[in-house]
């Protein structure tokens, strides 16, 4: 194909344009570390000197360290549960011959639209009914669902790579379907597992909405840096958590991404 | 061993397999011959486990098992694309199944040696899926395979990944495996000739039925249709109609002219169309008339083809308006003897080699 | 010139023994699929549809005192209809989500072209890149606009370092303007990556013969890209407006009273107002009007395609 010279300006216009794109996508973001190392309380240029005060500020905050051992705790469990769930339902959907498949998986897809407020209060509802008291365990709940499509739409692509005739040469060898999971499936999937397992710890260790409305006493982190927003003193200090957190969804995120390959396999992932 | 009773299998609407019955026998290298769609893989799927049948039965080894799943069936497979676990090495994988059987480590390796040394891979126990050739993983399929002593080895077209060469020697191998092992053989292909050259039975499928269960000669010489006949080597067809008065009957066929019909059972009534068939080799060729009184007719040569030492000829007759095709072998020296195309030439047949094919 | 053999006579069929649960299990696929996926569709179901039909069983209620009258009543609705402030709350909602998904989709319709059609080594990474700041704290990331939008924020502070302004300008933080552009800023990824994956769908064998056949640049894009890649705009729209419509972080955080979205006023009705039924109702509403919204999009997009 011949490539014209209108062509070519129109690349560069693109890639100018896609450069200028991404500056604005992480400018916001990447203003709460700069402003953190500020020596001023106010958060306003010019910068004042650069100082760690912030951060070692952190560190004798008793709430706060209660706070992120919740978020902690609430991560971990949510991590694993929503990743147990998934394995199951991701080779169902990516491996089974099922009859009304297209609404069990937009079924499954749904708390990626449904808006975080509605799922919220209407789980406060129910269990307020069941006269739970919300604690790190109803946040768990709601959490588990809200990371649920996240974990399928991670381990999907990877059990959509495993070769089928793998498990049958397995399970012709003479291993049951346990054992052939064990043995052959989990090996195959382990990245797509780890990958969902970074991912969905770090959703629900940023979540707010949802914890929001179902966390009681108990705050989560992002409750704690809500509930803290309301002191313009500890703005400085709340920038330094913030920046710690970016840093490290980042590399949660990338990692899993990584791991799982995002990107390679997004052609697959449109179905959603 | 195998007994195949009525079975169909649909997917959807499609039918794959529809009410087919075969008996497998002890000891036998037998072949399931069909182009692609003819169903053929989908009943090995079903004889392996791996796809339920919808209706109809099989008993393996005098046990019925549609219902069976495929861990414990007595069957092992060699899958299509060998299917070896890339994250085990060899040895790994060939003793795969032999966790289950709860047999001791030591025992365990020797066994493997045993099975390296079978497949004449002896030092490769190390190597890992991807540092192999398609030729060894196929070993390693086999051995991983035969290292459980199953009671029926199933293969899934294990030579179709494979290159001209080594898919020759692979037959070879094969076949002396399956003659020293002495275990039941059961091969899905595509490949005419390698059903022929392996198996003591070969079954010809087609539309999901199968169409015709012999031995190779007998597929070969008495195809029982047009297909199978096509299917298995290459073969002239001429349409005939039948002429029948009383007990006897004849056969008016184009181009040919008028033969005896042997039709013991009186499938054909008179006036009835019938096709007949003739291999290529199955003509004789004459530069000049011939002093036959009966099965001879005169051509002209059309053109020719060369297959290494052998020729194809195409002879035009009268009465027909296809070509009839001939294979003749070329004789060292007779070059002098070689017609020019558009020469008259005669044939003639003998009358056995014709084959009178089934209504359809 | 013989037919075939007669049939053999087959021995006759034993017994099966794998009859039952396991029998029928390895006969239905689909059966064993819907078992593996039910452990999820158990949850999701309990934990998704169970919260909405009671949240619809609530908005019936009524508050009397400090506790929850049960009768039916559709007072809650009523008084929506009453009271013209729902109305224009709901619509305001409506249209500044529309308004950000538009202009998002818009903005990154070219950023998503650019990867698929001219990134080809690195390319999992620049959607990595894309993608990345979406997964963090949606909290920070509203937060953060403040420190750019703010009465001192960066906008301010440079301008008035230029001398462009005497004072600090206030139409930036605690205005519509404001919310629209920190939604669309903080929604871009769910618009981005389904344009991007069916502009990566679209086969280049097409836009190569569009080119054989002498379309230039520009309306091989007009005539082949922008049409195959319309399916993804549709998805990009209604991802994101669903959810922008009920956000209410972003308004309360940056809206003001001009600002407010009807999201704050049902997570008001169920936080200091007390008033869980008409919160219900009010988030009834606000389903019904998501859904009609969309519909009307999605008739639309229909008939422009035709």
């Amino acid at each position: 194909m011949a490539v014209g010279g209108a062509f070519g300006r129109m690349n560069r216009g693109l890639a100018i344009y896609a450069v200028a794109f991404v500056a604005v996508l992480y400018l916001p973001i990447l203003l709460i570390p700069l402003f953190s190392f500020n020596a001023g309380v106010y958060v306003k240029f010019p910068l004042e000197g650069v100082t760690l005060r912030w951060y070692a500020d952190l560190a004798g905050r008793e709430t706060l360290h209660h706070a992120f051992f919740n978020s902690l705790q609430v991560g971990l469990v949510v991590a694993i549960m929503s990743t147990v769930l998934a394995v199951p339902a991701a080779k169902a959907i990516a491996r089974y011959r099922l009859p009304g498949k297209r609404a069990i998986v937009g079924f499954i897809m749904l708390p990626l639209v449904v808006p975080g407020l509605i799922f919220g209060v209407a789980l406060l509802t129910l269990l307020n009914r069941f006269g739970a008291t919300m604690s790190l365990a109803t946040v768990g709940i709601g959490h588990v669902v809200l990371c649920l499509p996240f974990a399928i739409a991670t381990l999907l692509p990877r059990f959509e790579g495993i070769d089928r005739s793998m498990e049958e040469a397995s399970a012709d060898l003479g291993e049951n379907a346990w054992w052939t999971f064990w043995r052959i499936t989990v090996p195959t999937i382990l990245p797509g597992i780890l990958a969902s397992l970074l991912l969905t710890f770090t959703i629900s260790f940023d979540e707010f909405i949802l914890a929001f409305f179902l966390s009681g006493t108990e705050a989560t982190l992002p409750m704690y840096i809500w509930s803290q927003l309301r002191f313009p003193q500890d703005f400085p200090s709340l920038l330094a958590l913030a920046t710690l957190i970016l840093v490290f969804s980042f590399v949660m995120v990338f990692a899993s991404l990584r791991i799982a390959g995002f990107g390679r396999t997004a052609r697959r992932e449109g179905a959603i | 061993m195998i007994s195949i009773r009525n079975v169909c299998k649909s997917f959807g609407r499609v039918q794959a397999v529809r009410d087919v019955s075969l008996e497998i026998h002890q000891g036998e290298f037998f072949s399931l011959l069909g182009a692609s769609g003819s169903g053929k893989t989908t009943l090995l799927r079903m004889i392996a486990g791996f796809e339920p049948v919808t209706s109809g039965h099989i008993v393996i080894d005098g046990q019925r098992s549609e219902d069976m799943p495929p861990h414990l069936r007595p069957v092992n497979m060699v899958f299509q694309n060998y299917a070896i676990f890339p994250h085990l090495n060899v040895r790994d994988n060939i003793a795969y199944g032999l966790r289950r059987l709860g047999i001791a480590r030591p025992r365990q390796a020797a066994m493997v040696d045993e099975m390296l040394d079978l497949i004449a891979l002896p030092s490769y126990g190390d190597r890992r899926a991807n540092q192999l050739s398609g030729g060894q993983m196929q070993r390693v399929a086999l051995a991983r395979a035969l290292i459980l002593k199953p009671k029926v080895l199933l293969l899934d077209e294990p030579l179709g990944a494979l290159d001209k060469q080594l898919r020759d020697q692979m037959q070879l191998e094969l076949r002396s495996l399956q003659q020293k092992l002495g275990i039941t053989f059961v091969l899905v292909t595509h490949d005419q000739e390698e059903a022929l050259t392996l198996s003591d039975r070969v079954a010809v499928m087609a539309e999901g039925r199968v169409v015709q269960v012999d031995t190779p000669a007998g597929l070969y010489d008495t195809p029982r249709n047009r297909l199978v006949a096509g299917f298995v080597g290459n073969m002239n067809f001429f349409d005939g109609t039948v002429r029948r008065t009383g007990a006897e009957a004849l056969l008016d066929v184009e181009g040919l002219g008028r033969m005896p019909l042997n039709d013991p059972v009186g499938a054909f009534r008179d006036g009835d169309p019938a096709v007949v068939a003739l291999r290529p080799e199955g003509f004789t060729l004459h530069p000049s008339p011939p002093a036959a009184a009966f099965g001879v007719v005169q051509g002209r040569l059309q053109a020719r083809q060369y297959l290494g030492g052998r020729q194809l000829l195409h002879i035009a007759i009268e009465g027909r308006t296809a070509s009839v095709t001939v294979l003749r072998q070329i004789a060292r020296g007779a070059e002098a003897e070689q017609m020019a195309e558009g020469s008259p030439i005669w044939l003639t047949w003998p009358q056995d080699a014709l084959v009178v094919l089934e209504k359809e | 010139m013989s037919f075939g053999g007669a049939p053999a006579i087959a021995p006759p069929l034993p017994r099966g023994r794998w009859s039952g649960l396991s029998g029928l299990l390895h006969r239905n696929e689909a059966l064993r699929g819907y078992l593996l996926v039910s452990p999820a569709l158990i949850v999701m179901a309990a934990a998704i549809l169970m919260p909405l039909a009671t949240i619809v069983m609530t908005s019936f209620w009524s508050v009397s005192g400090y506790s929850i009258d049960t009768t039916l009543t559709a007072r809650n609705y009523q008084a929506m209809a009453e009271q013209p402030m729902y109305g224009v709350l709901i619509g305001r909602s409506l249209w500044m989500a529309a308004l950000a998904t538009v202009v998002t989709v818009a903005l990154c319709y070219p950023m998503a072209y650019f990867v698929a059609f001219h990134i080809h080594r690195h390319k999992a990474l620049w959607l990595i890149i894309m993608t990345l700041p979406f997964w963090t704290s949606y909290l920070l990331r509203v937060f953060s606009w403040k420190v750019i939008l703010g009465y001192e924020g960066l906008i301010n502070t440079a301008l008035l370092g230029a001398g462009l302004i005497d004072q600090p300008l206030t139409v930036f933080l605690y205005s519509q303007t404001a919310v629209v552009i920190v939604l669309a800023h903080s929604w871009a990824a769910f618009a981005l990556l389904p344009i991007y994956v069916s502009l990566e769908k679209i086969d280049r064998s097409y836009v190569e013969a569009a080119a054989d056949l002498g379309d230039s640049p520009a309306r091989r894009f007009w005539r082949i890209v922008v049409p195959l890649s319309l399916p993804g705009v549709v998805s990009a729209f209604f991802l994101m407006f669903i959810p922008t419509v009920g956000d209410y972080i972003t308004p309360a955080m940056l809206g003001g009273p001009d600002g407010m979205m009807v999201g704050n006023l049902v997570q008001a009705n169920f936080g200091p107002m007390n008033n869980a039924p008409a919160g219900a109702a009010l988030a009834i509403v606000m389903i019904v009007a998501i859904s009609v919204a969309g519909l009307a999009f999605l008739a639309l997009t229909r008939l422009v395609r035709r």
